[in-house]
């Protein structure tokens, strides 16, 4: 682009019809980028929940060759359509990697907080468009390093999503090249977390202030500083564990490591432990980042279908301010097993036991939202509400993962992927659903279709459950996670092996149930019914004050806002919803 | 009644001493969680059916009026803080500070490695001998034991085969020659992992012999086990050990037996 001719011509009202490149592919507008984020992520969640199908089959029926599928693998990964161990731990550590770093964060914070949250805050655009454009660019960048290392010899990253040295450091390439996705993934969300910050606090437009915030604002203003202030160490960690890859350091290597009975020549002297503090400061606050905007899609959807304000709006603000303090000090809860004294294990259970106090006061806080409601339950609200138990079961079995006398027996079973799964599956993943479903009008100024909508619902709901609530019986059998036979080498697995079979099958029905959200998603997108108003549902925010879709710099008029996010009921009104751009009358 | 439950859907029968308070505390939270949940649904499907649109066509601004909600979150925080400084704490203190004496105790060490369980027994002297890395060899000295130690020679060294004696504590000193491993014996409520540069103790004392738990569980192929819990590698999945819990004398025996073994054969391949 000649720069000297777009400066100039950014002055003007109306900007000089952009080419198909620069509008779609290299766009700086937000809602580009964030509709770009959100289907590259969608393709990601997808892939990653392929990888998990695979699994699944192994999982279920260990040893026995793939029908079909199996044969289009090579022989380094399934001879003869029969899964090798070492590839099985690389689609366990890749689904873990791309699902958090490729799908879930990129969805809920690349895509909806681009998307949204600028048009919530009444803003033209994000403060630093082209770092929004970088932030997507390294993130695409980041993607395709993670599938490249696919196809390198010995397969990608197998070390698990944590890539615990020293199993991380003996690994094959895929591993370095999960380190130089990784170092592009954290780029990309500091770039991001930064805009978003800077965005918040300088472009809300007049009489927006922080306690009028829509809740999912505040959601994305807490997650952005736990991005900016987590990422940091992780990203120093991948270099200094690339350094001992490749240069020859030790900074996780202790001396004298034997392996396969020969004796290392390292320059030793480093600890194995540092990688997993430096890894958990980053990991915990991430996994908040995973679930705040989830909290927050859910609180604007359920305020718009009950008719009526959010019950306790300042105590969730507050709670999610507090819970992403909070969220710095509780990652040790994830080393609970490598050895701690008395007073540092008593300070991170203490720690954890706090933290759980603002999740169930914004949890209840949204439940009780729903007594007075006149309840409408169309798909996004009925994706919404169900969050709220599973998130609930998410956030409850955590309890006895975070107290170190019953995590010594729970510790590293399938009752932590369980507990973990119902937080961002059921949990985080149904409200990404429920937000799709209640901006797609916006975005595209149709509707998606409501009876396939509540049939991906119903399916969904049924076959997750069935996924994951085996789980906790593994787990409290004492079955190990991350095992290539599923437990078959355990007689305590005995039992309880057999519910293998069932969660495969779930997954796998699970997978079809999605069939009714890919041909909804297309087909209303260029045949859906279209909306009649800017406003379909009849919301107080202010992305619904823009024509459908936004035109580039969004608004037709200057906003002003006069009142609160979710007044909606409002005793004495006509209209049950008052926006908060609607000027006071009289 | 709630360890019942646990038990029904998978837990498994506990065999040692502090077990039976990880027990007590697991059923005291599991509790805590069922009455939150099912109170939390109750409350849920009464309001999906008592406010729908249908029902109630006209919202109420203000909502819940009642305090209801405080007591409960004052509740949960009074509950996490028994099990927390009434439970857990303690018994944590217990399990890393209250070692028994090493004469009372017996004293292991067990170096783990892809993909099996190093166990060391000191012999009679109670010493462990000088162990290096250098004279690790995989299949004639795995833990590099140097026999020219005086304390060595009588130490007794094995793969995979945990022998302990029931109703006396044991104490293993844990680590690991190459990357880290976790060491957990599902009856025994117990886990460490096990992390290479580090040596980590623990101790317990396991109060059932492997003979008795065939006869409760009514199942001749009971077997306690080793079970590897961090993923360590291809073969983390079959990263088990075998635990024989037995009589002192039977295990006294056992012992003898392979002292005696490892006296004749004249190197430490004995298990092979
Ligand atoms: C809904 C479909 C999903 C299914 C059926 C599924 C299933 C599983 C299973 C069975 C495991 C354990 C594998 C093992 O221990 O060997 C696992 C691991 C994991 N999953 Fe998922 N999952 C799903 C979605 C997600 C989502 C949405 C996320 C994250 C946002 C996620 C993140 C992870 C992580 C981080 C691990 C641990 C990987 C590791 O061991 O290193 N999963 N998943
Ligand atoms: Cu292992
Ligand atoms: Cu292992």
């Amino acid at each position: 682009m000649s720069s000297g001719h777009h400066e100039h011509s950014e002055q003007q009202e109306h900007h000089a019809e952009p080419g198909f490149w620069q509008k779609y592919v290299f766009s700086t507008d937000h809602k580009v980028i964030g509709l770009q984020y959100g289907f590259t992520a969608l393709c990601f969640l997808f892939f990653g929940f392929l990888l998990m199908l695979l699994m699944r089959w192994q999982l279920a029926f260990p040893g026995q060759a793939l029908p079909v599928i199996g044969k289009f693998f090579s022989d380094s990964s399934m001879p003869g359509g029969i899964m090798l161990p070492e590839f099985y731990n690389s689609l366990g550590a890749m689904h873990g990697t791309i699902m958090v770093f490729l799908g879930v964060v990129p969805l809920a914070v690349g895509a909806f907080g681009n998307y949204v949250m600028p048009l919530q805050i009444g803003a033209v655009d994000m403060a630093f468009p082209k770092i929004n454009m970088a932030s997507y660019w390294a993130f695409f960048v980041g993607g395709v390093v993670m599938l490249v290392s696919f196809f390198v010899p010995g397969g990608a990253a197998n070390s698990g999503w944590t890539s615990y040295p020293p199993l991380a450091e003996l690994a094959t390439t895929g591993q370095t090249l999960w380190l130089l996705g990784m170092v592009f993934l954290i780029t990309s969300s500091l770039l991001g977390s930064v805009n978003f910050i800077v965005t918040i606090i300088q472009l809300r437009v007049k009489g927006l202030s922080f306690m009028r915030l829509p809740f999912f604002v505040w959601a994305q203003f807490v997650t952005a500083f736990l991005l900016l202030l987590a990422f940091p160490p992780l990203e120093a960690a991948g270099v200094l564990q690339l350094m001992d890859r490749l240069a020859g350091s030790s900074f996780f290597l202790p001396s004298g490591l034997v392996v396969s009975g020969q004796l290392m020549h390292n320059s030793g002297g480093g600890t194995p432990i540092l990688w997993q503090h430096l890894f958990w400061f980053l990991a915990h606050p991430e996994v908040y980042v995973l679930i705040l905007p989830a909290l927050g899609i859910v609180a604007e959807i359920i305020a718009n279908n009950t008719r009526k304000p959010l019950w306790g709006y300042k105590s969730m603000v507050y709670s999610l301010i507090f819970l992403g303090f909070m969220s710095f000090i509780v990652w040790a809860h994830h080393m609970f097993m490598t050895g701690m004294g008395t007073v540092i294990n008593a300070f991170f259970q203490t720690t954890t036991m706090i933290i759980s106090v603002p999740s169930v006061i914004v949890l209840s806080c949204l439940f009780l939202s729903l007594w007075g409601g006149s309840i409408r339950f169309n798909t996004p609200m009925l994706f919404a509400l169900a969050f709220l138990p599973m998130f609930g079961i998410g956030g409850l079995t955590g309890l006895p993962l975070g107290l170190t006398t019953t995590d010594l027996h729970l510790h590293d079973t399938y009752y932590v992927i369980g507990h973990f799964h119902y937080v961002v599956a059921p949990g985080t993943i149904f409200a990404l659903f429920a937000g799709i479903y209640y901006w797609f009008p916006k975005a595209t100024g149709r509707k998606m279709n409501e009876v396939l909508g509540k049939l991906h619902f119903i399916g969904s709901f049924i076959f997750i459950n069935g996924v994951f609530m085996p789980m906790f019986i593994q787990g409290l059998a004492g079955v190990s996670r991350r095992l290539f036979d599923g437990g078959a080498s355990y007689y305590h697995a005995g039992p309880v092996l057999k519910l293998n079979v069932m969660m495969s099958v779930s997954a796998w029905c699970l997978a079809l149930a999605q069939l009714p959200f890919i041909i909804n998603f297309f087909y209303s997108m260029f045949a859906g019914e279209k909306v009649t108003s800017d406003n379909p549902w009849q919301s107080t925010t202010l992305e619904w004050a823009t024509p459908t879709p936004p035109p580039h710099g969004n608004f037709t008029f200057t906003p002003e806002v006069v009142r609160g996010p979710y007044e909606y009921s409002v005793p004495g009104e006509s209209s049950d919803f008052l926006p908060q751009y609607q000027p006071v009358k009289g | 009644m709630m360890l019942e439950w646990l038990h029904k859907l998978g837990l498994p029968p506990v065999a040692s001493v502090h077990g039976v308070a990880v027990d007590v505390a697991q059923a005291g939270v599991h509790w805590l969680m069922l009455v939150l949940f099912v109170g939390w649904m109750g409350y849920f499907i009464f309001v999906l059916f008592r406010f729908r649109r249908s029902r109630n066509p006209q919202a109420n601004y203000q909502g819940v009026k009642s305090h209801f909600s405080t007591y409960v979150e004052v509740a949960v925080v009074v509950a996490e803080a028994v099990l927390l400084l009434g439970f857990s704490i303690p018994m944590w203190r217990q399990r890393v500070e209250a070692f028994p004496s090493a004469s009372q105790a017996t004293v292991i060490r067990i170096v783990a490695e892809q993909f099996a369980w190093n166990i060391h027994y000191p012999g009679p002297d109670g010493i462990f001998g000088r162990t290096d890395p250098k004279l690790i060899d995989l299949t004639s000295n795995p833990l590099g034991l140097d026999r020219n130690d005086p304390n060595a020679m009588d130490d007794i060294t094995n793969v995979n085969q945990l022998h302990l004696p029931v109703n006396k504590p044991v104490i293993i000193h844990l680590s690991s020659k190459d990357v880290i491993h976790s060491f957990g014996i599902p009856q025994m409520r117990i886990k460490q992992d096990a992390i290479p540069g580090m040596s980590v103790p623990i101790w317990f004392t396991p109060s059932v012999t492997s003979e008795e738990m065939k006869k409760k569980t009514n199942d001749d192929k009971f077997q306690y086990q080793i079970a590897c819990a961090q993923l360590c590698g291809l073969g983390h999945y079959r990263m088990a050990g075998y635990v024989t819990i037995e009589s002192q004398e039977a295990f006294d025996t056992w012992l003898d037996e392979q002292g005696a073994k490892a006296q004749t054969s004249g190197d430490d391949a004995f298990w092979l």
